[in-house]
Protein backbone atom coordinates (compact mmCIF):
# COMPACT_ATOMS: atom_id res chain seq x y z
CA UNK A 1 0.00 0.00 0.00
CA UNK A 2 1.57 3.29 -1.11
CA UNK A 3 2.06 5.84 2.02
CA UNK A 4 2.05 9.64 1.08
CA UNK A 5 2.96 13.06 2.80
CA UNK A 6 -0.14 14.93 2.28
CA UNK A 7 -1.08 18.06 3.50
CA UNK A 8 -4.44 17.95 4.42
CA UNK A 9 -7.44 20.38 5.39
CA UNK A 10 -8.75 20.11 8.50
CA UNK A 11 -12.40 20.34 8.36
CA UNK A 12 -13.85 20.04 11.79
CA UNK A 13 -12.09 19.72 15.71
CA UNK A 14 -15.16 18.75 18.00
CA UNK A 15 -14.10 18.89 21.67
CA UNK A 16 -15.75 15.28 22.77
CA UNK A 17 -14.96 15.79 26.42
CA UNK A 18 -12.31 17.58 28.81
CA UNK A 19 -8.82 15.94 27.27
CA UNK A 20 -10.73 14.06 24.06
CA UNK A 21 -11.00 15.51 20.46
CA UNK A 22 -12.68 14.42 17.26
CA UNK A 23 -10.09 16.00 14.10
CA UNK A 24 -11.86 15.26 10.40
CA UNK A 25 -8.75 15.68 7.90
CA UNK A 26 -9.71 15.81 4.03
CA UNK A 27 -7.98 15.15 1.28
CA UNK A 28 -7.97 16.36 -1.88
CA UNK A 29 -7.85 12.85 -3.83
CA UNK A 30 -9.14 9.66 -3.55
CA UNK A 31 -8.46 8.49 0.05
CA UNK A 32 -6.09 4.87 -0.29
CA UNK A 33 -7.47 2.15 1.53
CA UNK A 34 -7.58 2.41 5.23
CA UNK A 35 -8.27 -0.29 7.92
CA UNK A 36 -8.40 -0.12 11.67
CA UNK A 37 -5.56 -0.17 13.24
CA UNK A 38 -3.75 1.37 10.95
CA UNK A 39 -1.87 4.98 11.85
CA UNK A 40 -0.99 8.79 10.58
CA UNK A 41 1.93 10.71 11.64
CA UNK A 42 0.75 13.73 11.96
CA UNK A 43 3.05 17.20 11.51
CA UNK A 44 2.81 19.94 14.53
CA UNK A 45 3.98 23.21 13.02
CA UNK A 46 2.53 24.88 15.28
CA UNK A 47 4.47 24.28 17.82
CA UNK A 48 7.76 24.99 16.69
CA UNK A 49 9.76 23.22 20.00
CA UNK A 50 7.99 20.21 18.84
CA UNK A 51 10.68 18.53 16.43
CA UNK A 52 9.08 14.91 15.59
CA UNK A 53 5.68 14.38 14.23
CA UNK A 54 2.90 12.70 16.59
CA UNK A 55 1.45 9.12 15.43
CA UNK A 56 -2.35 8.92 15.85
CA UNK A 57 -4.47 5.99 15.32
CA UNK A 58 -7.56 6.60 13.00
CA UNK A 59 -10.85 6.55 14.31
CA UNK A 60 -12.69 6.35 11.21
CA UNK A 61 -12.94 7.22 7.30
CA UNK A 62 -15.65 8.57 5.13
CA UNK A 63 -14.21 7.94 1.67
CA UNK A 64 -16.98 9.25 -0.30
CA UNK A 65 -16.08 12.66 1.28
CA UNK A 66 -12.39 11.79 1.62
CA UNK A 67 -12.32 12.26 4.85
CA UNK A 68 -10.82 10.82 8.04
CA UNK A 69 -11.09 11.26 11.83
CA UNK A 70 -8.42 11.18 14.52
CA UNK A 71 -9.43 10.64 18.10
CA UNK A 72 -6.96 13.07 19.38
CA UNK A 73 -6.31 12.69 23.66
CA UNK A 74 -4.38 15.47 24.77
CA UNK A 75 -1.32 13.67 26.76
CA UNK A 76 1.40 16.20 26.14
CA UNK A 77 2.34 19.02 24.56
CA UNK A 78 1.99 18.05 21.16
CA UNK A 79 -1.72 16.78 21.42
CA UNK A 80 -2.28 19.58 23.40
CA UNK A 81 -1.33 22.09 20.60
CA UNK A 82 -2.81 19.82 17.80
CA UNK A 83 -6.20 20.30 19.04
CA UNK A 84 -5.96 24.27 19.14
CA UNK A 85 -6.26 23.82 15.39
CA UNK A 86 -8.81 25.07 13.66
CA UNK A 87 -10.93 24.07 11.02
CA UNK A 88 -9.51 25.37 7.61
CA UNK A 89 -6.20 24.70 8.62
CA UNK A 90 -4.04 22.75 6.53
CA UNK A 91 -1.85 19.94 8.35
CA UNK A 92 0.89 17.50 7.11
CA UNK A 93 -0.07 13.82 7.45
CA UNK A 94 2.19 11.13 6.43
CA UNK A 95 -0.61 7.95 5.95
CA UNK A 96 -1.33 5.16 6.20
CA UNK A 97 0.63 3.46 8.09
CA UNK A 98 1.36 0.06 9.93
CA UNK A 99 -0.97 -2.86 9.47
CA UNK A 100 -4.38 -3.39 10.81
CA UNK A 101 -6.08 -5.89 13.03
CA UNK A 102 -6.96 -9.25 11.37
CA UNK A 103 -10.52 -8.73 10.84
CA UNK A 104 -12.88 -11.81 11.98
CA UNK A 105 -14.56 -14.67 10.18
CA UNK A 106 -18.30 -14.11 9.38
CA UNK A 107 -19.01 -16.22 12.15
CA UNK A 108 -16.65 -15.32 14.31
CA UNK A 109 -17.86 -13.63 17.90
CA UNK A 110 -15.22 -10.51 19.02
CA UNK A 111 -14.55 -8.70 22.01
CA UNK A 112 -12.79 -5.46 21.48
CA UNK A 113 -11.23 -3.54 24.75
CA UNK A 114 -10.08 0.23 25.03
CA UNK A 115 -8.78 2.12 26.90
CA UNK A 116 -7.29 5.65 26.56
CA UNK A 117 -6.55 6.95 22.95
CA UNK A 118 -6.77 3.10 22.18
CA UNK A 119 -10.95 3.14 22.51
CA UNK A 120 -10.48 4.87 18.48
CA UNK A 121 -8.70 2.12 16.98
CA UNK A 122 -11.88 -0.30 18.72
CA UNK A 123 -14.95 1.93 17.59
CA UNK A 124 -13.28 1.90 14.00
CA UNK A 125 -13.12 -1.59 13.88
CA UNK A 126 -16.31 -2.04 15.48
CA UNK A 127 -17.60 -0.44 12.08
CA UNK A 128 -15.98 -2.69 9.91
CA UNK A 129 -15.71 -6.05 11.17
CA UNK A 130 -18.62 -7.01 9.20
CA UNK A 131 -20.56 -9.04 11.75
CA UNK A 132 -23.91 -9.09 13.31
CA UNK A 133 -24.30 -6.65 16.09
CA UNK A 134 -24.97 -9.75 18.42
CA UNK A 135 -21.07 -11.34 17.91
CA UNK A 136 -19.52 -7.72 18.43
CA UNK A 137 -19.33 -6.92 22.01
CA UNK A 138 -17.26 -3.44 22.85
CA UNK A 139 -15.87 -2.86 26.56
CA UNK A 140 -14.50 0.71 26.89
CA UNK A 141 -12.28 1.59 30.02
CA UNK A 142 -11.76 4.84 31.70
CA UNK A 143 -10.99 6.41 34.69
CA UNK A 144 -14.34 8.77 35.03
CA UNK A 145 -17.70 9.15 33.18
CA UNK A 146 -15.72 12.76 32.41
CA UNK A 147 -13.06 10.27 30.44
CA UNK A 148 -15.58 8.58 28.18
CA UNK A 149 -16.37 9.91 24.89
CA UNK A 150 -19.59 10.02 22.89
CA UNK A 151 -20.32 6.90 21.12
CA UNK A 152 -23.39 7.29 19.80
CA UNK A 153 -22.47 7.02 16.06
CA UNK A 154 -20.83 3.75 16.72
CA UNK A 155 -23.90 2.28 19.03
CA UNK A 156 -25.45 0.36 16.57
CA UNK A 157 -21.67 -1.73 15.56
CA UNK A 158 -22.50 -4.24 18.33
CA UNK A 159 -23.05 -4.54 22.48
CA UNK A 160 -21.07 -1.33 24.27
CA UNK A 161 -19.87 -1.90 27.88
CA UNK A 162 -17.98 0.35 30.07
CA UNK A 163 -15.83 0.53 33.34
CA UNK A 164 -14.87 3.43 35.35
CA UNK A 165 -12.33 3.14 37.93
CA UNK A 166 -14.63 5.57 40.44
CA UNK A 167 -17.65 3.80 39.16
CA UNK A 168 -19.20 6.44 37.79
CA UNK A 169 -20.73 4.69 34.53
CA UNK A 170 -21.23 1.00 34.22
CA UNK A 171 -18.92 -1.53 36.02
CA UNK A 172 -16.57 -0.22 38.30
CA UNK A 173 -12.41 -1.07 38.23
CA UNK A 174 -10.97 -2.38 35.03
CA UNK A 175 -12.25 -3.33 31.73
CA UNK A 176 -10.88 -7.09 32.77
CA UNK A 177 -13.28 -6.31 35.83
CA UNK A 178 -16.36 -6.28 33.81
CA UNK A 179 -18.56 -9.38 33.95
CA UNK A 180 -18.73 -9.67 29.93
CA UNK A 181 -14.76 -10.20 30.36
CA UNK A 182 -14.38 -11.95 33.72
CA UNK A 183 -17.05 -14.67 33.28
CA UNK A 184 -17.04 -15.09 29.37
CA UNK A 185 -13.85 -14.39 27.61
CA UNK A 186 -13.41 -18.00 26.26
CA UNK A 187 -16.19 -17.51 24.70
CA UNK A 188 -14.74 -15.36 22.21
CA UNK A 189 -13.11 -16.24 18.99
CA UNK A 190 -11.32 -13.49 18.89
CA UNK A 191 -10.33 -10.06 21.22
CA UNK A 192 -8.43 -7.13 19.98
CA UNK A 193 -7.39 -4.79 22.74
CA UNK A 194 -5.85 -0.89 22.15
CA UNK A 195 -5.26 0.94 25.57
CA UNK A 196 -2.20 1.97 28.02
CA UNK A 197 0.29 -1.43 28.13
CA UNK A 198 -1.12 -2.25 31.42
CA UNK A 199 -4.21 -3.03 30.52
CA UNK A 200 -3.29 -4.53 27.51
CA UNK A 201 -0.94 -7.02 29.14
CA UNK A 202 -3.81 -8.14 31.30
CA UNK A 203 -5.78 -9.16 28.55
CA UNK A 204 -2.86 -10.78 26.43
CA UNK A 205 -2.63 -12.69 29.78
CA UNK A 206 -6.33 -13.82 30.19
CA UNK A 207 -6.39 -14.58 26.45
CA UNK A 208 -3.25 -16.38 26.61
CA UNK A 209 -4.68 -18.64 29.35
CA UNK A 210 -8.27 -18.88 27.55
CA UNK A 211 -6.65 -19.97 24.32
CA UNK A 212 -8.60 -17.08 22.51
CA UNK A 213 -6.63 -15.27 19.31
CA UNK A 214 -6.00 -12.07 20.87
CA UNK A 215 -4.13 -9.04 18.95
CA UNK A 216 -2.17 -5.89 20.61
CA UNK A 217 -2.02 -2.31 19.00
CA UNK A 218 0.85 -1.41 20.69
CA UNK A 219 2.16 2.25 20.95
CA UNK A 220 5.96 2.39 20.89
CA UNK A 221 7.72 5.93 21.04
CA UNK A 222 8.53 6.64 17.36
CA UNK A 223 10.36 9.15 15.45
CA UNK A 224 9.71 8.03 11.18
CA UNK A 225 6.62 6.14 11.22
CA UNK A 226 7.40 4.59 8.07
CA UNK A 227 10.63 1.98 9.22
CA UNK A 228 13.61 3.93 8.81
CA UNK A 229 14.53 5.23 11.95
CA UNK A 230 14.28 1.62 14.11
CA UNK A 231 13.32 3.20 17.36
CA UNK A 232 9.73 2.03 18.05
CA UNK A 233 11.04 -1.79 18.32
CA UNK A 234 9.25 -3.70 20.13
CA UNK A 235 11.17 -7.73 21.18
CA UNK A 236 9.02 -10.23 19.63
CA UNK A 237 9.71 -14.16 19.18
CA UNK A 238 11.69 -13.16 16.20
CA UNK A 239 13.77 -9.89 17.78
CA UNK A 240 13.29 -6.63 17.59
CA UNK A 241 10.29 -5.86 14.83
CA UNK A 242 9.42 -2.13 14.25
CA UNK A 243 5.53 -1.12 15.71
CA UNK A 244 5.50 1.36 13.10
CA UNK A 245 5.99 -1.08 9.79
CA UNK A 246 5.77 -4.82 11.47
CA UNK A 247 2.69 -3.54 14.13
CA UNK A 248 1.25 -1.72 15.55
CA UNK A 249 -0.81 -4.60 15.79
CA UNK A 250 1.00 -7.69 16.97
CA UNK A 251 -0.52 -11.06 17.66
CA UNK A 252 0.23 -12.10 21.55
CA UNK A 253 1.75 -14.75 20.25
CA UNK A 254 4.69 -13.39 18.57
CA UNK A 255 5.43 -11.17 21.81
CA UNK A 256 7.52 -11.75 24.77
CA UNK A 257 5.31 -10.04 27.05
CA UNK A 258 5.58 -11.85 30.03
CA UNK A 259 2.19 -12.89 31.28
CA UNK B 1 22.33 11.60 -0.65
CA UNK B 2 20.18 10.25 2.26
CA UNK B 3 22.23 9.54 5.11
CA UNK B 4 22.81 5.90 6.74
CA UNK B 5 20.13 4.92 9.31
CA UNK B 6 17.56 7.09 7.99
CA UNK B 7 16.55 5.84 4.95
CA UNK B 8 16.73 1.66 5.31
CA UNK B 9 18.26 0.13 2.13
CA UNK B 10 16.23 2.66 -0.05
CA UNK B 11 13.13 0.78 -0.60
CA UNK B 12 11.39 1.87 2.97
CA UNK B 13 11.38 5.55 1.15
CA UNK B 14 10.37 4.45 -2.50
CA UNK B 15 6.87 5.13 -1.87
CA UNK B 16 7.82 8.93 -1.30
CA UNK B 17 10.89 9.59 -3.82
CA UNK B 18 12.22 8.74 -6.70
CA UNK B 19 15.26 7.17 -5.98
CA UNK B 20 17.09 8.01 -9.44
CA UNK B 21 16.31 11.51 -8.49
CA UNK B 22 18.95 11.06 -5.39
CA UNK B 23 22.98 11.72 -5.29
CA UNK B 24 23.03 8.38 -3.55
CA UNK B 25 21.34 6.26 -1.07
CA UNK B 26 23.61 5.55 2.27
CA UNK B 27 21.99 1.93 3.26
CA UNK B 28 21.36 0.93 6.65
CA UNK B 29 24.47 0.70 8.71
CA UNK B 30 25.71 -3.13 7.82
CA UNK B 31 27.69 -5.53 10.06
CA UNK B 32 29.08 -9.39 9.42
CA UNK B 33 26.51 -10.88 11.79
CA UNK B 34 22.94 -10.43 12.66
CA UNK B 35 22.54 -7.30 15.27
CA UNK B 36 19.24 -6.58 17.42
CA UNK B 37 20.34 -3.83 18.75
CA UNK B 38 19.95 -1.87 21.89
CA UNK B 39 16.56 -2.40 24.00
CA UNK B 40 13.41 0.00 23.35
CA UNK B 41 13.25 2.64 24.34
CA UNK B 42 16.17 4.51 21.39
CA UNK B 43 15.06 7.64 20.78
CA UNK B 44 14.39 10.82 22.63
CA UNK B 45 12.93 14.32 21.04
CA UNK B 46 14.86 16.79 22.42
CA UNK B 47 15.03 20.43 21.58
CA UNK B 48 15.84 20.97 17.30
CA UNK B 49 16.65 17.14 17.57
CA UNK B 50 16.43 13.79 18.73
CA UNK B 51 19.11 11.18 20.46
CA UNK B 52 18.75 7.49 19.18
CA UNK B 53 20.47 4.93 20.45
CA UNK B 54 19.33 2.19 17.69
CA UNK B 55 22.64 0.23 17.78
CA UNK B 56 23.43 -0.86 14.04
CA UNK B 57 20.46 -2.80 14.32
CA UNK B 58 20.62 -5.02 10.89
CA UNK B 59 20.37 -8.56 9.48
CA UNK B 60 24.16 -8.63 8.56
CA UNK B 61 25.83 -8.77 5.34
CA UNK B 62 24.24 -12.50 4.08
CA UNK B 63 21.23 -11.08 4.32
CA UNK B 64 22.10 -8.11 2.68
CA UNK B 65 23.58 -10.18 -0.13
CA UNK B 66 20.74 -12.33 -0.38
CA UNK B 67 17.74 -10.08 0.05
CA UNK B 68 18.71 -6.82 0.11
CA UNK B 69 20.64 -6.54 -2.90
CA UNK B 70 18.40 -8.49 -5.72
CA UNK B 71 16.11 -5.46 -4.79
CA UNK B 72 18.32 -3.08 -5.44
CA UNK B 73 20.76 -4.08 -7.79
CA UNK B 74 18.78 -2.72 -11.04
CA UNK B 75 17.52 0.61 -9.54
CA UNK B 76 18.99 3.76 -10.92
CA UNK B 77 20.65 5.14 -7.98
CA UNK B 78 23.88 4.79 -6.13
CA UNK B 79 23.32 2.35 -3.54
CA UNK B 80 26.21 3.07 -0.36
CA UNK B 81 26.75 0.06 1.90
CA UNK B 82 27.65 1.89 5.18
CA UNK B 83 30.38 -0.53 6.89
CA UNK B 84 30.45 -1.84 10.09
CA UNK B 85 32.75 -3.43 12.33
CA UNK B 86 34.03 -4.30 16.52
CA UNK B 87 37.29 -5.55 14.97
CA UNK B 88 39.75 -4.53 11.77
CA UNK B 89 38.65 -7.96 10.77
CA UNK B 90 35.39 -7.43 10.58
CA UNK B 91 36.06 -4.32 8.57
CA UNK B 92 37.88 -5.69 6.25
CA UNK B 93 35.83 -9.68 6.04
CA UNK B 94 32.46 -7.31 5.22
CA UNK B 95 34.33 -4.80 3.08
CA UNK B 96 35.55 -8.32 0.79
CA UNK B 97 32.10 -8.82 0.77
CA UNK B 98 30.67 -6.27 -0.69
CA UNK B 99 33.49 -5.54 -3.08
CA UNK B 100 32.24 -8.53 -5.39
CA UNK B 101 28.79 -6.25 -5.61
CA UNK B 102 29.25 -5.24 -8.84
CA UNK B 103 26.31 -2.36 -8.65
CA UNK B 104 27.46 -1.27 -5.02
CA UNK B 105 29.81 1.83 -6.66
CA UNK B 106 31.03 3.17 -3.34
CA UNK B 107 31.60 2.13 0.67
CA UNK B 108 31.47 4.29 3.48
CA UNK B 109 33.24 3.08 6.73
CA UNK B 110 31.57 4.41 9.61
CA UNK B 111 34.04 4.36 12.16
CA UNK B 112 31.72 7.11 14.10
CA UNK B 113 29.01 5.13 15.56
CA UNK B 114 28.05 6.15 19.33
CA UNK B 115 26.10 3.05 20.16
CA UNK B 116 27.97 0.19 20.11
CA UNK B 117 29.71 -0.64 22.63
CA UNK B 118 32.64 -2.51 20.89
CA UNK B 119 33.84 -0.98 17.86
CA UNK B 120 31.98 1.58 16.24
CA UNK B 121 33.45 5.42 16.96
CA UNK B 122 36.32 3.61 19.42
CA UNK B 123 37.86 3.29 15.85
CA UNK B 124 37.09 6.90 14.99
CA UNK B 125 37.93 9.10 18.02
CA UNK B 126 42.37 8.75 17.20
CA UNK B 127 44.03 9.08 14.53
CA UNK B 128 46.28 5.58 14.74
CA UNK B 129 42.84 3.87 14.83
CA UNK B 130 41.34 5.49 12.08
CA UNK B 131 43.79 5.25 10.51
CA UNK B 132 44.89 1.59 10.92
CA UNK B 133 41.22 0.50 9.86
CA UNK B 134 41.00 2.89 6.60
CA UNK B 135 44.80 1.34 5.95
CA UNK B 136 43.32 -2.54 6.23
CA UNK B 137 40.03 -1.44 4.17
CA UNK B 138 41.76 0.52 1.69
CA UNK B 139 44.50 -3.27 0.88
CA UNK B 140 41.55 -5.23 -0.22
CA UNK B 141 39.06 -1.97 -1.81
CA UNK B 142 39.90 -0.04 -4.66
CA UNK B 143 36.30 1.42 -5.49
CA UNK B 144 35.83 5.21 -3.74
CA UNK B 145 35.90 4.65 -0.21
CA UNK B 146 34.10 7.20 1.74
CA UNK B 147 35.40 7.43 5.86
CA UNK B 148 32.50 8.60 8.28
CA UNK B 149 33.96 10.68 10.87
CA UNK B 150 33.24 11.00 14.43
CA UNK B 151 32.43 14.55 15.65
CA UNK B 152 33.21 13.37 19.46
CA UNK B 153 36.90 14.35 18.81
CA UNK B 154 38.90 17.32 19.99
CA UNK B 155 40.37 17.92 16.51
CA UNK B 156 37.89 16.69 13.37
CA UNK B 157 40.49 17.72 11.13
CA UNK B 158 43.21 15.80 12.09
CA UNK B 159 41.38 12.50 12.00
CA UNK B 160 40.51 13.66 8.47
CA UNK B 161 44.17 13.76 7.38
CA UNK B 162 45.21 11.17 8.99
CA UNK B 163 42.51 8.38 6.94
CA UNK B 164 43.22 11.03 3.80
CA UNK B 165 46.58 9.69 4.55
CA UNK B 166 46.00 6.25 4.40
CA UNK B 167 43.98 6.63 1.11
CA UNK B 168 40.72 7.48 2.01
CA UNK B 169 38.56 9.16 -1.13
CA UNK B 170 36.41 11.01 0.82
CA UNK B 171 35.17 11.83 4.17
CA UNK B 172 31.50 12.58 5.42
CA UNK B 173 30.90 14.33 8.75
CA UNK B 174 29.19 14.60 10.84
CA UNK B 175 28.33 11.43 12.98
CA UNK B 176 25.70 11.75 15.97
CA UNK B 177 27.13 13.96 18.72
CA UNK B 178 27.04 11.95 21.90
CA UNK B 179 23.99 12.91 24.38
CA UNK B 180 21.85 11.69 27.00
CA UNK B 181 18.27 12.90 28.02
CA UNK B 182 17.10 12.38 31.60
CA UNK B 183 13.34 12.19 32.93
CA UNK B 184 13.26 13.92 36.19
CA UNK B 185 9.99 12.67 37.29
CA UNK B 186 11.01 8.89 37.39
CA UNK B 187 14.63 10.31 37.47
CA UNK B 188 15.69 7.81 35.16
CA UNK B 189 17.77 8.32 31.56
CA UNK B 190 15.14 8.28 28.49
CA UNK B 191 17.34 5.74 26.58
CA UNK B 192 17.86 2.42 27.74
CA UNK B 193 21.52 2.85 27.32
CA UNK B 194 22.26 6.13 28.73
CA UNK B 195 23.57 7.86 26.16
CA UNK B 196 22.81 7.92 22.60
CA UNK B 197 23.74 10.06 19.47
CA UNK B 198 22.32 13.71 19.16
CA UNK B 199 21.21 14.58 15.47
CA UNK B 200 18.84 16.92 13.71
CA UNK B 201 19.50 21.09 13.54
CA UNK B 202 20.87 21.46 17.38
CA UNK B 203 24.08 19.90 15.77
CA UNK B 204 23.70 21.94 12.55
CA UNK B 205 26.30 25.15 13.57
CA UNK B 206 28.88 22.60 15.02
CA UNK B 207 28.83 20.10 11.95
CA UNK B 208 29.18 23.48 9.68
CA UNK B 209 31.79 24.49 11.48
CA UNK B 210 33.51 20.80 11.26
CA UNK B 211 33.17 20.78 7.88
CA UNK B 212 34.11 24.05 7.17
CA UNK B 213 37.70 22.32 9.27
CA UNK B 214 38.06 19.74 7.74
CA UNK B 215 37.37 20.78 4.50
CA UNK B 216 40.01 23.38 4.81
CA UNK B 217 42.59 20.39 5.92
CA UNK B 218 41.97 17.87 3.37
CA UNK B 219 42.33 18.00 -0.37
CA UNK B 220 39.81 14.64 -0.91
CA UNK B 221 36.07 15.44 -1.48
CA UNK B 222 34.17 15.99 1.63
CA UNK B 223 30.74 14.89 2.23
CA UNK B 224 28.99 17.09 4.59
CA UNK B 225 26.15 16.54 7.48
CA UNK B 226 24.41 17.05 10.21
CA UNK B 227 20.79 18.63 10.86
CA UNK B 228 20.25 19.82 7.47
CA UNK B 229 16.28 20.54 7.25
CA UNK B 230 16.04 21.99 3.93
CA UNK B 231 17.97 23.87 0.63
CA UNK B 232 19.48 26.43 2.64
CA UNK B 233 21.32 24.41 5.22
CA UNK B 234 22.43 22.04 2.27
CA UNK B 235 23.40 25.03 0.29
CA UNK B 236 25.74 26.44 3.43
CA UNK B 237 27.35 23.14 3.92
CA UNK B 238 28.63 23.32 0.03
CA UNK B 239 29.79 27.07 0.55
CA UNK B 240 31.68 25.41 3.72
CA UNK B 241 33.70 23.63 1.37
CA UNK B 242 31.25 19.99 1.55
CA UNK B 243 30.81 18.50 -2.38
CA UNK B 244 27.88 16.77 -1.38
CA UNK B 245 26.01 16.58 0.87
CA UNK B 246 23.89 13.79 3.13
CA UNK B 247 20.33 14.78 4.70
CA UNK B 248 19.29 12.28 7.50
CA UNK B 249 16.82 13.19 10.60
CA UNK B 250 14.97 15.12 7.87
CA UNK B 251 13.74 12.21 6.74
CA UNK B 252 11.83 11.16 9.76
CA UNK B 253 10.19 14.61 9.56
CA UNK B 254 9.31 14.23 5.69
CA UNK B 255 10.47 11.65 3.40
CA UNK B 256 10.18 14.35 0.53
CA UNK B 257 12.80 16.48 1.50
CA UNK B 258 16.06 15.34 0.25
CA UNK B 259 13.76 16.12 -3.39
CA UNK B 260 13.05 18.80 -1.72
CA UNK B 261 16.61 19.94 -1.70
CA UNK B 262 17.92 19.03 -4.94
CA UNK B 263 15.12 21.48 -6.40
CA UNK B 264 16.11 24.01 -3.76
CA UNK B 265 19.60 24.04 -4.79
CA UNK B 266 18.98 24.65 -8.46
CA UNK B 267 16.49 27.17 -7.54
CA UNK B 268 19.49 29.16 -5.87
CA UNK B 269 22.06 28.30 -8.43
CA UNK B 270 19.43 29.90 -11.22
CA UNK B 271 18.65 32.69 -8.94
CA UNK B 272 22.39 33.70 -8.36
CA UNK B 273 23.01 33.24 -11.96
CA UNK B 274 25.79 30.13 -11.57
CA UNK B 275 26.29 27.72 -14.60
CA UNK B 276 27.41 24.73 -12.22
CA UNK B 277 27.09 23.43 -8.98
CA UNK B 278 30.70 23.11 -8.19
CA UNK B 279 30.94 27.26 -8.19
CA UNK B 280 29.64 27.43 -4.98
CA UNK B 281 31.67 24.36 -2.96
CA UNK B 282 33.72 26.29 -0.89
CA UNK B 283 32.78 29.04 -1.98
CA UNK B 284 32.44 31.32 1.01
CA UNK B 285 33.41 34.38 1.25
CA UNK B 286 35.90 35.45 4.16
Amino acid sequence: MRKTVQELLLVENTQLNHDNFRLVLQSESELPPIYPGQFVNVEIKKASEIFLRRPFSILDIDPAKKQFSLLVKILGRGSKVLTTYEAGDKISVIYPLGNGFKMPEPTDKVLLIGGGSGVAPMLFLSKVCGLNTDQVHVLLGARSDKDHVDISAYKANGNFYFTTEDGSLGEKGFVTNHPVYKSKLSEFDKVYTCGPNPMMKAVAADAAKAGVFCEVSLENMMACGFGVCLCCVEKTTSGHKCVCTDGPVFNINDLTWQI
Amino acid sequence: MTASGTCGFGQEIADFVDLSKLGGVVMKGTTLKHREGNDYPRMAETPSGMLNAVGLQNKGVDNFVKNIYPTIKDVDSNFIVNVNGSTIEEYVELTERINELDKIPAIELNISCPNVKEGGMAFGVSCPSAEAVVKAVRAVYSKPLIVKLSPNVTNIAEIAKAVEGQGADSVSLVNTFLGMAVDAESRKPVLSTITGGLSGPAIKPIALRMVWQVAQAVKVPVIGMGGIMNATDAIEFMLAGATAVQVGTAIFIDPTIPLQIVDGINDYLERHKFSSVNEIIGALQV
